[in-house]
């Protein structure tokens, strides 16, 4: 021990410091060991918890989006691509003066006030940090030209080139296409785990029409990249890469000149027009006027031009063709004759005095022909060409509604066709079970009166009306209606064949069609002159609102929009059917005078080469052989 | 008689023979000198991977160090009675250049911890009261018999509390709070009795929760909240606790290997090259690694309380093991709080983290340990 230095008590001093320095040895050990247990802890036990923390925090996962497949006509022709859109992004961490960028920002591409919010709004919310928020979408080249001078001065402001939905026909196929717009929280909160993963990197979808029914197809699947990135979310390397797999293209039945010749003929006026090849149900024209510009949904409409179709009287956010249910007139007529011929309560042979009125036996209602003087004596094809209400009124009330009703449905009225677009209506064709369920009245002989001519409550869309008449123009054989060329699914909607006793009916039906065309007295004889080919077809005008039962009608002094919708459907050549349409015109007034030269127009485009010869397009899909593609399957 | 000593120290046999060696002529205990210089080179490639494999950053570090030996060699010449006699004066000086800080001192990031002097550079007054307090106490005790009465000890928290204030108002609860545990420590080996520890330890827990609320600056309390939840704010002040245990755990038992941390590296790790640099350590080295620091450390804690134990008078034994207990508390803090033991308090790992005026501290510190250790034989004839 050392020598007493001082005058105190050594041996009591080292006694005390050796007490506390071993103290202090112990606690420095025990510390050791805390601090030696904390590392075992943290790198031993914990370990694998931390690796996975670690890799989160270097390795990102990017989803890398699919391109949409595009949309073709038969013919190749691009209807729907994908353009590059330039949008302004903005990343806050890089920001110096949030403030003073967006106003600068505003300077040279004007922001709406809705663009400020929306991207305030993401800010706000949950996000990733040095993740692009979204300021302005499609910046004009101007703008664009503008924005990439000055940027050196706008840290954090970036310019993203991505790759947007744009329809080259506008309006035309806006009805048929339908659209993509922005996926919004509510269709992600819809969509499965696995949707939402493929849809992780895309920011459209099909929203309405064919880019709705085929979007999975359209969309393609979503790729991934694994890269590694530094706390910035700098991009330092890729470690591994699964690319996407690109949406399949998309081609029609539809022709775009066809579309185009429909299109053209409803200008100026409110209407549908389908048209459908009756060999194998490929639909070659699906307009609906007036339409809406597609492109200005895809980035989101502004609220004014919302507002703008949403309140204009014509409508145009309507899909007519789809979802417009109107009283088919007179265009249903050789259904119900068919009907009578197949059930006998009536022959083509009988005929019938029409004095331009039929009165219900022992009731004073009258109904009317639209001839006041009445046809004379009239018969079957007569009563087809001539369009004789009498005949039918009377044939009907020996028919019976229980009847009539059961043969319609084999033309598919009533329900819908089963086309491939999504929202189709069915319209009405209605039974004593349907006027109970729907208006809780029983049936009486006057509905049935109203139905035989395509009036009273029943109600088709132009697109069931073009799929009825091609069940006559395939002679009662069903087939579905398609507007896209794709092997049909087995669960799809097959109708049974409209059988009949006696299979002429079919020929002498069609001729009386032909006579409204080509006959003499037919009510579109001035559409059928100078025809290249045969047409069977049919009129039909049908009323908005029923006229009181003496009183007098005239067209002049109604306003437009109460005037008779204008009806016609046909099918062409007559003896190898290669069309069939149908053309409604709302408030047209006469069915053979307005829509019957449309047809005419549409069936010269698609039947005729460019010298005016007869020359239908082949079919696209040989329904006869069973081993092509788009042969329902049998369930 | 230095033979005697040294079989008192179990496990030592390198001082035995630095007895008679040309380190020991020249003041230098050799086993302390080269666990030093191992940390120091060591600390130099761990810094070059924090530092993002900057020579600079090398070279600067590296110039500290070369000053911080010198100082330290320099150090070991002086004899402890020469340091005993100046305490008092040296003591007295720092509190004035501390009152100078609070004066004129430099601003940075909040805080007036700074003196400039033109022509040499900027210097913490704190810094040399890391050592200047200890010694205070000691000199103090040196004279009493043990154990301290209660004026005795009232006296010598007077001479710890004065500079720990200043240095606390600047505010640098770091350097405070060792300077505090340097001085306290030295209270303690005087033989500072068990009751008035125990009484002392019921009032701070009781005045802790009061602290907090009323005493604390913002960023302090924040770095408590942080500490006591560090996942309540994941993205702010709770990232350098989480991003540096994540550094550590995913190091595992060998680590990514030398320049292949990826949270340091891709930069998740903030302070990467100071404070935080065990991370580092943590995740290129792994556990094996960390450990290996953590025995080195140990080595130079444990000779240095050898080198007290065998200290001859009283202000040499309690100055030598203040010193040695403080480095210890240097590593216990950064490595408890880097590990997320402790809250994030600004202490660096010592002899590793890059910059700061600590490394001539504590470097000086070892000098006077040394010249404790080498001047004995001189004082015992």
């Amino acid at each position: 021990m050392p020598r007493p230095l001082k005058f105190k008590d050594h041996h009591q001093e080292n006694r005390i410091f050796s007490a506390r320095l071993t103290a202090t040895l112990v606690a420095v050990l025990v510390l050791s060991l805390v601090l030696a247990g904390r590392m075992v802890w943290l790198q031993a036990m914990e370990h694998e918890r931390y690796t996975t923390l670690s890799d989160r925090n270097r390795v990102q996962t990017q989803t890398l989006s699919p391109p949409r497949g595009l949309i073709r006509d038969r013919q190749g022709r691009i209807l729907a691509d994908n353009r590059p859109n330039f949008s302004v992004t903005l990343i806050p961490e890089q920001v110096r003066d949030l403030e003073e960028t967006l106003s600068e920002v505003n300077r040279l591409v004007t922001l709406e006030e809705e663009d400020v919010q929306r991207f305030l709004g993401r800010l706000r919310g949950p996000r990733r940090p040095w993740e692009p928020i979204p300021l302005r979408a499609r910046v004009t080249e101007e703008e664009l030209a503008r924005l990439v001078v000055n940027q050196h001065r706008l840290p954090g402001v970036r310019i993203d080139a991505t790759p947007i939905r744009h329809y080259p026909h506008g309006e035309m196929l806006s009805h048929v296409l339908g659209y993509v717009n922005r996926i919004s929280r509510q269709d992600l909160d819809r969509m499965s785990r696995e949707q939402r993963a493929n849809y992780a990197g895309t920011h459209f979808h099909g929203r309405s029409g064919l880019e709705r029914q085929y979007e999975s197809l359209l969309h393609g699947t979503a790729g991934h990249r694994k890269v590694e990135t530094n706390a910035r979310g700098r991009v330092l390397r890729v470690l591994e890469e699964d690319p996407p797999q690109p949406g399949e293209d998309l081609q029609l039945h539809l022709d775009l000149e066809v579309q185009r010749a429909a299109w053209e003929a409803l200008e100026g006026h409110r209407g549908a027009i389908v048209a459908m090849d009756p060999r194998d149900g490929g639909v070659l024209a699906f307009v609906s006027r007036p339409g809406i510009d597609p492109n200005l949904f895809v980035t989101g409409i502004s609220r004014d031009d919302y507002d703008a179709y949403r309140d204009d009287l014509d409508r145009p956010l309507f899909n007519r063709a789809l979802q417009g249910q109107y009283p088919p007139g007179s265009t249903i007529k050789m259904m119900h004759g068919l009907a009578g011929l197949e059930h006998g309560t009536v022959t083509w042979e009988d005929s019938i005095w029409d004095p331009g009125y039929f009165r219900l036996p022992n009731q004073n209602r009258v109904f009317r022909d639209w001839k006041r003087e009445g046809h004379g004596w009239v018969d079957m094809h007569r009563a087809v060409a001539e369009s004789c209400d009498t005949y039918f009124y009377k044939m009907a009330y020996d028919l019976g509604i229980d009847r009539m009703q059961a043969f319609n449905s084999g033309f598919g009225l009533g329900r819908p066709t089963g086309v491939d677009l999504p929202n189709e209506r069915a319209g009405i064709q209605p039974s004593r079970e349907w006027k109970r369920r729907a208006r809780g009245e029983s049936w009486f002989h006057g509905d049935t009166i109203n139905a035989s001519i395509g009036q009273g409550y029943t109600l088709a869309t132009p697109m069931q009306l073009t799929y009825a008449t091609t069940v006559l123009a395939r002679q009662g054989q069903p087939v579905t209606p398609r507007i896209a060329e794709l092997p049909l699914a087995g669960d799809t909607l097959v109708q049974e064949p409209v059988t009949l006793s006696e299979p002429e009916h079919w020929d002498r039906m069609q001729a009386a069609m032909e006579d409204v065309l080509h006959g003499e007295r037919g009510t579109a004889r001035m559409t059928g002159r100078n025809a290249a080919y045969r047409i069977a077809g049919k009129t039909g005008t049908s009323q908005v609102f029923s006229l009181e039962q003496e009183e007098e009608y005239d067209e002049d002094e109604i306003e437009e929009r109460l005037r008779d919708h204008a009806l016609f459907i046909a099918f062409a050549p007559a003896d190898d059917p290669a069309i069939a349409v149908a053309v409604l015109v709302e408030n047209g007034g006469s069915g053979g005078g307005v829509a019957a030269p449309k047809a005419r127009q549409i069936m010269d485009t698609w039947l005729l080469d460019e010298n005016g010869e007869l020359d239908p397009p082949p079919a696209m899909q040989d329904l006869d052989n069973p081993t092509a593609a788009g042969v329902p399957k049998e369930s | 008689m230095s033979r005697e000593f040294v079989r008192e120290m179990p496990g030592e046999q390198t001082g035995g023979s630095g007895g008679t060696g040309l380190a020991w002529r020249l003041h230098l205990d050799s086993p302390l000198l080269a666990a030093l210089t191992m940390l120091c080179l060591g600390g130099m490639f761990v810094l070059y991977s924090a530092g993002g494999e900057s020579t600079q950053m090398l070279i600067r570090q590296a110039m500290r160090l070369g000053g911080g030996l010198m100082a330290l060699m320099i150090l070991a010449q002086i004899p402890p009675r020469t340091y005993r006699f100046w305490t008092p004066m040296i003591y007295a000086g720092g509190i004035v250049l501390l009152l100078l800080v609070m004066l004129v001192g430099l601003e940075a990031k909040g805080a007036q911890r700074w003196l400039r002097v033109p022509g040499f550079g900027a210097f913490q007054p704190g810094e040399i009261m890391k050592l200047a307090v200890p010694a205070m106490v000691a000199w103090y005790f040196s004279e009493k018999s043990p154990p301290p009465r209660l004026h005795h000890v009232a006296m010598a928290l007077v001479i710890i509390l004065i500079p720990v204030a200043l240095i606390a108002r600047q505010p640098d609860l770091g350097t405070a709070l060792l300077v505090a545990a340097a001085g306290l420590l030295v209270l303690f080996l005087a033989g500072l009795s068990w009751r008035l520890i125990a009484g002392t330890l019921a009032v701070i827990s009781i005045a802790a929760p009061l602290m907090y609320f009323f005493v604390l600056h913002d960023y302090q309390r924040t770095r408590v909240d942080t500490f006591l939840n560090p996942g309540a704010d994941p993205l702010g002040a709770g990232w350098n606790i989480i991003q540096s245990k994540t550094a550590i755990g995913s190091g595992g038992l060998t680590g990514k290997g030398w320049l292949h941390g990826t949270q340091s590296r891709l930069d998740f790790l903030p302070e990467s090259s100071t404070d935080f640099i065990l991370a580092v350590l943590g995740e290129e080295l792994g556990l094996v690694g960390v450990l290996g620091l953590l025995a080195l450390y140990l080595f130079i804690v444990v000779r240095g309380l050898a080198i007290s134990w065998k200290a001859q008078d009283t202000y040499s034994r309690l100055l030598a093991a203040s010193i040695s207990l403080t480095f210890f508390i240097y590593v216990f803090v950064n490595m408890g709080m880097v590990s997320g033991l402790l809250p994030v308090v600004g202490v660096p790992l010592p002899l590793v983290s890059y910059g700061g005026t600590s490394i001539i501290t504590l470097l000086a510190g070892f000098g006077i340990l040394m010249s404790i250790q080498t001047h004995r034989r001189l004082m015992t004839r």
